[in-house]
């Protein structure tokens, strides 16, 4: 995670991951081949939903949070690589939990993404890989919490 | 209770995975072969993002688009068990644990759902619990 290992990841770490922006076009695109409920194809669609109007799929935002994760640590990895650390592998994700989709996201919209790392511990099972536990949230340009879940990201420990 | 929904078929091609992690996930393993390989995946294996993705659009085109959908608020907990790999084709189901009508919105169920997805060997790849919202028939 972020170019650092399990044992130099303290709890309480809070992350800015930068924001992504929402289009009608990258609305649409998504929703066409991943969630083509009415509310997510068209004005009208929308109008007639349960949000009033045409809204991003809940799993747009989520992959929008995903984008500006990925995006942070590669920034942070090439500064730390620059400076001369060794970096860990970066590990896959078991998983998360407690997600919550709680204010439409809206075509303009701009959601801005953080992270707090909450828990971090040894792996049993896996003695090269350690478990970073972080709770992340979405605002949108009103500051309008609009998007939270708790992540899971195996994360190396020192060789 | 305990209705089960059958969530039909989705065929994850090497395409569609470098396509989902280029625009939202592009880490190595998700994007070459031979990373991915060497990575604790085991295999060009689909963003976890992209797994929830293709669930979403099965759970569309089985159940939500046949009813009327109101959305979701969330999802309690998704389990992405093993990596879905490259030329695997998903299949699964839904059940239905609970329902009940919103004491807001009359006009409202509220359902919770557990979802499971298998490969064509049927292994367990992803298990989520998740609440669908669907509008009430009126009486």
């Amino acid at each position: 995670m972020i170019g650092l290992f399990l044992h130099e990841i303290d709890v309480g770490l809070s992350v800015d991951l930068g924001s992504y922006h929402f289009t009608r076009e990258n609305i649409l695109v998504f929703a066409k081949k991943y969630d083509p409920q009415p509310f997510h194809l068209s004005e009208e669609g929308g109008r007639a939903g349960p949000f009033g109007a045409l809204s991003a799929s809940g799993w747009h935002t989520a992959a929008g949070w995903m984008k500006c994760y990925v995006a942070t640590n590669e920034a942070v990895r090439v500064t730390l690589e620059a400076a001369g650390k060794v970096l860990p592998e970066g590990g896959p994700s078991p998983g998360f939990t407690n997600l919550k989709w709680l204010k439409p996201v809206l075509p303009g919209d701009t959601v801005s993404y953080r992270g707090i790392v909450t828990a971090k511990r040894e792996l049993a099972s896996r003695p090269a890989w350690g478990l970073v536990t972080s709770f992340n949230e979405g605002f949108n340009q009103r500051g309008e919490l609009v998007f939270s879940f708790e992540g899971k990201v195996l994360t190396a420990r020192r060789v | 209770m305990g209705q089960v929904i059958d969530l039909g078929r989705y065929c994850v091609t090497a395409e569609e995975i470098r396509e989902f992690a280029s625009e939202f996930d592009p880490q190595r393993f998700h994007l070459d072969e031979a990373v991915g390989e060497a990575s604790l995946l085991g295999g060009l294996s689909a963003s976890g993002w992209h797994v929830s993705a293709m669930l979403m659009r099965m759970l569309a085109d089985s159940w939500l688009n046949k009813s009327a959908s109101m959305g979701s608020n969330g999802v309690s907990e998704m389990k992405w068990l093993k990596p879905v790999l490259a030329g695997e084709t998903l299949s699964g189901h839904i059940t239905i644990h609970s329902k009940r009508v919103s004491s807001k919105r009359p006009e409202m169920g509220i359902f919770q759902c557990g979802f499971e997805l298998f490969n064509n060997a049927g292994e367990k790849k992803t298990e989520m619990i998740a609440i669908v919202f669907l509008r009430v028939r009126a009486a």
